[in-house]
This record gives structure tokens, sequence and C-alpha cells, in this order.
């Protein structure tokens, strides 16, 4: 059952001389956790800001093309009836966060949404066990380490519960750990609660292990749309430069040189097991 | 030359983030000081060209303490390129940017339109002479800004985190300057959390946590020890993971380039076919 | 960065940081009133020291008294003004009600300093944005506050990276004579203008994202319920008032000046 799909999507920036989205169709299934990838300025953060109305409703232009999201056509739909659906975690956690507590911050949308304040306080206690930051509650924003941080961004987006939530390259800012538990808790909520997931990220080595689905962007263009072991080893995925893990790439040496392996592995995980099976006898 | 004799530095605040570091930085090295957020590795560099000054013990460049001397003076031998170019950018072009630098140490017109052009075109960006910087993508901008600290040709270049942000190319673009930078004579300095791209260059490494150095040696060698990582909280490159997985066939535990490991793994694989 | 500390969230709990912050601020604010009411020393030293004892629960004794340092510089200008003026154009029978009036205005001041110290002391900011929104101000304004506050020290921060950034490239900021110093601040006001409004549009992608505006009426996930030691201050607050307004008309203040010996002068 798909949640997303988007035909013929195309996007101009008003003022902007190249379109930033030529085209774009894709399909995303319901609790699939999908990487969307590609070089700088290839129109994936573009895309996200389809995915919840920021364009055409925030960003001016026209939208050409049909985007569905959790049913609801994006462009008949306000943002705000899109953010019960879609959640939207950005790149720098310090703008995420406005409220004066953590707490505070996390309610911040269901405040919005006018939301009862028992069953408000009950989201909000939920949303900080999920993220793992109940004992974050009291603290200030500005207190807070950058890992932190985005965890309460995303517990603020999680209180709301949608059923679908994009992360764009939420783990810029983060160094690996950081960056690894991030991706844990992106993970939990994937196969715990079964929202679906599109992570935007360069950190393949990190994030990959965690996709079923991966999809390559070139130029507002969607060049690859498959299987991860599948599109990691494609020869255009290597042409285009993206940041193809380095499991896959001493897969790909390996081959070269005669010494093949069961499969693909895109974690160091998967490289101990093929490699064992190849060289333990 | 910079020298670290066991400073110590406090911030305002109360946070102590330098406990007792020793270092020597010699001509022509390439350092990557690593370790995670927190650790003090950009209060460790910004005792460098005298923006913090240790509250104990004494930073030399080229044996002059830098608490004789103001940071402008320091900034001409030691250059910094700043996490976030957008911190810098503020000129009407590109150009009046890079010759900002140039005409704060006092250069002569001539020379600074020489060194512009000579920067420009070392960073690809003569086509955007006359473009205001605001107007460039976050990949231009961060070309900007590292071509106007270049521009006046610092003997030592420290750059802070240049990785956050960019993709695969890149940093690929990023690194083979870099190492061209350092071949060419320049004390490089690089301050990242970025395992996979240090495990490419392979500098000299200084691991930091909390306020102290815990190692300082090969790439190799620091990146590949698990008790390190642990100790560090970094993540080891992935090609040392999965070697660290395979130790008990008797392979070496040290490897972090993708091309050794194949080489190894290759040799490996033969020797087990006969 | 120090200016800054007063702004930062404050951890601190007391029986005075929980009150309602529109108990506090009324009770504030007739101090302020009774210290108009009254030219007289003696009353205004019964001002001075009544908040004395709210400074002593709320555990800020160090930051007020710290307040009332700043404040000592403009109160002496306050002492000196009157009483030179008061001196030279001999508007007073003796020099020693000349003496006490000039340090009646002096402590007023210092009262209506003080009181309003206290004040902001105990009162984070976001039990302060709480009151305002239950006051009906419109949300906005208060988002605009919160918002503000919370980034306060965000600012700062940004501000001195830019300005070792820019002294990284050999800017010397307190070089120069007046017009070349000030000339020497557009580095660093660009760049922190440039940072500040590419924020607040990630700011308002984020708002939108989370449905900011989508209902009309806008809930709360905290409430200030007025308690029993809101009533109490409140009581407290009607019988200063009243007892201001009771001294002013019937009772007769006794003038220091006349218990003392007359002076020399």
């Amino acid at each position: 059952m798909s949640i997303i799909e988007a035909q013929c999507l195309t996007y101009t920036y008003p003022g902007a001389s190249k379109q930033s989205l030529k085209d774009v169709s894709l399909t995303i299934e319901k609790g699939e956790f999908a990487i969307l990838t590609g070089p700088s300025g290839c129109g994936k953060t573009t895309l996200c800001r389809c995915f919840n109305g920021l364009i055409p409703h925030f960003y001016a232009g026209e939208l050409r093309g049909s985007l569905k999201v959790a049913d609801q056509s994006v462009k008949e739909h306000t943002i705000g009836e899109m953010a019960k659906r879609v959640g939207l975690v950005f790149q720098n956690p310090e703008n995420q966060l406005f409220a004066l507590s953590v707490e505070k911050d996390v309610a911040f949308g269901l405040e919005n949404l006018g939301m009862p304040r028992e069953q408000m306080q009950e989201r909000v206690d939920w949303a900080l066990k999920m993220t793992g930051i109940e004992d974050l509650r009291e603290r200030a924003p500005h207190e807070l380490s950058g890992g932190q941080q985005q965890r309460v961004a995303i517990a603020s987006v999680l209180a709301m519960q949608p059923n679908i939530i994009v992360f764009d390259e939420p783990t810029s800012f983060l160094d690996p750990l950081g960056a690894q538990r991030i991706f844990e808790v992106i993970s939990d909520l994937n196969r715990k609660l079964g929202i679906t997931v599109i992570l935007v990220e360069h950190r393949l080595d990190l994030a990959a292990k965690y996709a079923g689905h991966v999809i390559i962007m070139d130029e507002g263009r969607i060049v690859l749309d498959g299987e991860p072991r599948e599109i990691f080893n494609s020869e255009q995925a290597w042409l285009l430069g993206v940041g193809i893990p380095k499991a896959v790439r001493l897969w790909r040496l390996l081959d070269e040189s005669g010494v093949a392996l069961k499969g693909v592995p895109i974690s160091s995980d998967e490289a101990i097991q093929r490699l064992k099976e190849v060289l333990w006898r | 030359m910079i020298e670290v004799n066991d400073i110590y530095f406090t911030y305002p605040t109360g946070v102590e983030a330098l406990k007792g570091i020793s270092l020597t930085i010699k001509d022509g090295e390439f350092v990557a000081i690593m370790g995670q957020n927190g650790a003090g590795k950009t209060t460790l560099v910004k005792n460098f060209n005298g923006l913090l000054r240790p509250s104990k013990g004494k930073v030399l460049v080229d044996g002059v303490s830098t608490k004789d001397v103001s940071v402008a003076k320091l900034a001409r031998t030691v250059g910094f390129v700043f996490q976030n170019p957008d911190h810098q950018l503020f000129s009407e072009t590109v150009e009046e940017e890079i010759a900002f630098a140039l005409r704060n140490f006092g250069f002569d017109g001539a020379t600074v339109e020489k060194r512009v052009t000579w920067a420009l075109n070392l960073l690809d960006l003569a086509d955007y002479r006359k473009t205001s910087p605001f107007m460039l993508s976050g990949g231009e901008r961060k070309r900007v800004a590292l071509a106007s600290v270049l521009a006046w040709d610092p003997k030592v270049v420290i750059l802070d985190e240049p990785t956050i942000g960019q993709d695969h190319r890149q940093k690929e673009n990023l690194r083979q300057f870099i190492v061209q930078l350092n071949e060419q004579g320049k004390t490089v300095v690089i301050v990242t959390h970025d395992v996979e791209f240090v495990a490419e260059c392979s500098p000299r490494v200084v691991l930091m946590r909390e306020g102290r150095i815990i190692a300082d040696g090969e790439a190799k060698r620091i990146l590949t020890d698990t008790t390190l990582a642990l100790e560090a909280s970094i993540v080891p490159p992935q090609i040392a993971q999965i070697f660290h997985g395979l130790t008990f066939l008797g392979l070496p535990s040290d490897v972090i380039d993708v091309s050794e490991a194949k080489k190894i793994l290759v040799e490996y694989f033969r020797g087990s076919q006969r | 960065m120090s200016m800054f500390e007063g702004f930062r969230f404050r951890h601190v709990t007391s029986p005075i940081h929980n009150r309602d912050p529109r108990i506090k601020f009324l009770f504030v604010l007739v101090i302020f009133v009774i210290a108009v009411f009254f030219i007289e020393f003696l009353p205004l030293l019964v001002l001075f020291f009544l908040p004395l004892p709210f400074v002593w629960i709320a555990g800020v004794r160090r930051q007020w008294l710290r307040s009332l340092r700043g404040a000592v510089f403009l109160a002496s200008f306050i002492f000196v003004f009157n009483f030179g003026f008061g001196y030279l154009y001999r508007s007073y029978a003796t020099t020693a009600v000349l003496l006490e009036y000039s340090l009646a205005m002096t402590l007023r001041f210092l009262v209506m300093v003080g009181s309003f110290s206290i004040f902001f002391l105990t009162t984070s900011p976001d039990h302060l944005s709480l009151a305002l929104e239950q006051s009906h101000v419109p949300y906005e304004f208060t988002f605009a506050f919160t918002t503000a506050v919370r980034f306060v020290p965000v600012l700062a921060e940004e501000a001195q990276t830019i300005m070792d950034a820019q002294k990284a490239r050999g800017l010397e900021l307190e070089r120069g004579n007046f017009l070349k110093r000030v000339r020497n601040y557009i580095p660093i006001l660009i760049p922190l203008i440039v940072s500040a409004i590419r924020r607040s549009l990630e700011l308002a992608e984020a708002m939108e994202s989370r449905a900011w505006g989508s209902s009309p009426k806008r809930t709360n996930l905290y409430v200030l319920k007025i308690e029993a030691g809101d009533l109490i201050l409140l009581a407290l607050t009607i019988t200063l008032l009243a007892s201001g307004i009771y001294v002013r008309y019937f009772v007769q203040i006794p003038q220091l000046s006349t218990f003392l010996p007359p002076l020399p002068f």
C-alpha cells in the first residue's frame, strides 16, 4: 500500500533560472525506510519540502504534477492539515527549537493544533519516552548538545503522531556517534511504531543498513530508484559520486580482482559475514 | 612550528576545556585533531592563533609566545578557516571578500590584485570575481572563505570541521586540495570528527577526550585501536570495523584504506586457495 | 557575554519564584506607586526594607545587591543634584531638612530599582510569557518575546564567533579613530544580520511544519493557577496599598531632621 505517490513533479523556486525538480515520479510504500540521496543541489531538499506542503504553500511558485501524501493531495491541503500526517525534521537542530524548555517545545505542535491539555501532556510524555529523552524534560534547548537537540526536534514532530516523518540531513552537524544514535532512534520509530521514514543523507556508511529503499537524485531528476544493494552497486551511482559505503567499494574491488562474495554488503557487519563465508575454511 | 607547552584553558563560564595539553607541530606536517564534539578540539586550535590564550602554560608559534603578540600579527602566519563561511562573508563581491585580509595586513594595491587573482584561480572561482558572495551556493561560499584565507599565503592553515554538510564529491575535492596544500609545504591542521575523511588522507592524528590528548600518532594505528575508539567515543572507519571482525583469520588489524584492504584480502584469498 | 547571563533560564525555585507573575507584578507596581506618594525619608526607608524578606526567601541576595550596585551611579547623581540645587537656591529651611529630602529622593529611586529588580530576578522568562499569554496578550507577541529570549545566548555566541573569524583575517577592532572603529564593525554586523535572516527562514519553516496557525484557538501545555501563596501575596499587596494611602493622608510623618542636632553648616 503506497503512502506517497508523486507523478511528474516539476518545480522552480521563484526567481530561479533552473528547475529544482524535473518530472519527479516516485512511490513510497507504507512502513518503508527510504533513503534519498544525491549530490548537493540535486533537489532532495526541495522534494522534502513538497512532502509536507511547504512547497507550494510556504514557498511561492508553481508545483506541477501531482503529489499525494497519506491520502491527501498536497496542493489541496494546507500545511497545517498535512502536518497531522507528515512530519519534517530539519538539518540544523538549533533552528527547530523555540521554547525555553524541552517539554514546551515538544508540545509546540500540539498547542498549535488546539489539543486539550490532558491529552497534550500524555502525548508529550509518550514522545519523550520514545526518543529516550525523558531526563531532559526541564532543560533549556541552548544547554543541550546537538544530538540531544535533534532528538528533541524528533520528539516534537513525533508528538503529533504523523504517519510519515521526513528527515532532511538530520545528522549534518553531529559527530559520527551522535549520528549513529539518531539513526537508531529513527530506525526504532520505523520498526516499533510503523512510521514510514524518508531519510535524506550523505553519510551512507552509517545509514545504508537501515534502508529498504534507496532513491538517488541528480539535477532535479530521479536517476536511480530501487533496492539498496542493487543501487549502490550500479555504475551510475559510482559515476555520480554519491557516498557509497566503503563496504560496497571493497566488495567491488574484490569482485574485480576475482574474489566473489555471495552478496553486496552495505554495512561492516554484512561485509564481515560475506568475507567469512569466502575466506574461512 | 607550533609548540604547545602544558596548557590549561578555562572559559569565563568556568568550564575547563583544556587540561594539560602538550604538543608540537613541525613545519610542513599534516595533522588531524580528532575527538567527539565537546572534547576541546576547537578550543585547542584557537590557542594556535591567539584567539584564545591559555590560562596556564604557553603556546609558541615560531618561538614567540602567543601572549606577546596580537591576533592580527599571528594571523599572518596562522590562517584559520572557520566552519561556517557565512560567519565571514560580508563583502559586495567575491573579489572584495578575498582582498579584505590582504588590505588589513597592509599589502599594497598591486600585490592585493595579484594575490586576489591567484586565490580566485586556485579555488576555481575566477568566474565569480564580481559576484556577490551571498548569491553563491553553499559549496561555493565555502571555497570563497577558503580562498580569502589562503590569499595571504599563511604558513599554517587550520580548517575547523571542513567536511560538514558536504557531499561525497565535494569532500573528495577538498581532500585532494588539502593534500596538495600540504605537499606544497604548508602546515595543515584540520579539526574534524569525520573518521572516513581522515582514513582517506591518513595524516598524523591527535585524539582528544575531555580536554586531554589521549593519543598522538599514525592515523592507521589510532583509528583502528578499539580501546581508544571507545574511550574517545569515536566510530572507527568502516574498513577498520570490517578488519576488526576478521582478526581471527590472522589478518592485520590496522587497516583503514580501501585499496590496502583489497590487496590484503586478495592475497589471503589466493593464499587460502593453494 | 556576561550581560546576557541575566537572561539564562533559571532553575532556581523558591516560594517567591513560584508565585504567579501577575500577582508579583501587582505587588511591585504597588510599591512603585506608594514610593511616589512620599517625599519623606522614613516611609521610603520602610518601603526599601519591605522586599528584603522576599529577596532572602528567593535566594537572590547576591544578584539583587548587584543590581542595586549598578544603580548607585545614577543614585548618587540624584543625590548630588537635589542637594546641590537645593543648597544653591536655598529652598529649604535648614540644611538638615535638605539633606533628609535629598536622601529621600535617592532612596525612592533605589526603591523603584530594587522592586523591579526583584520581579525580574524571581520570574523566569517562561513564566513571564505564560503570564502574558493568560492575560490575553495576542500569542504572536508572547511568542516573539519567548523566542527572542531563547535565542539571546545563541546570538551572543554567534557574534563572538564572527568576531573571532574576522580577527583571524587581520581585523583589529581596537585600533583607529572613532570613525574607523565604527566601520570596523561592518564585517561583524553584516554576517550577524544575514545569519539572523537565514535563521528566521529556517525557524519559519519549522513552525509551519508543526502546524503554526492551523487552529484559531491555541491551547497551552501549562496553566497558571492561583494558589494559596498567591492569595497571601495579593492580600499583602492590598494591605500595603491601603496602609500607604492611610499613612499618606492621616498620619503625620516625623521628619528625621527634627531629631538631629542642628548641623554645623
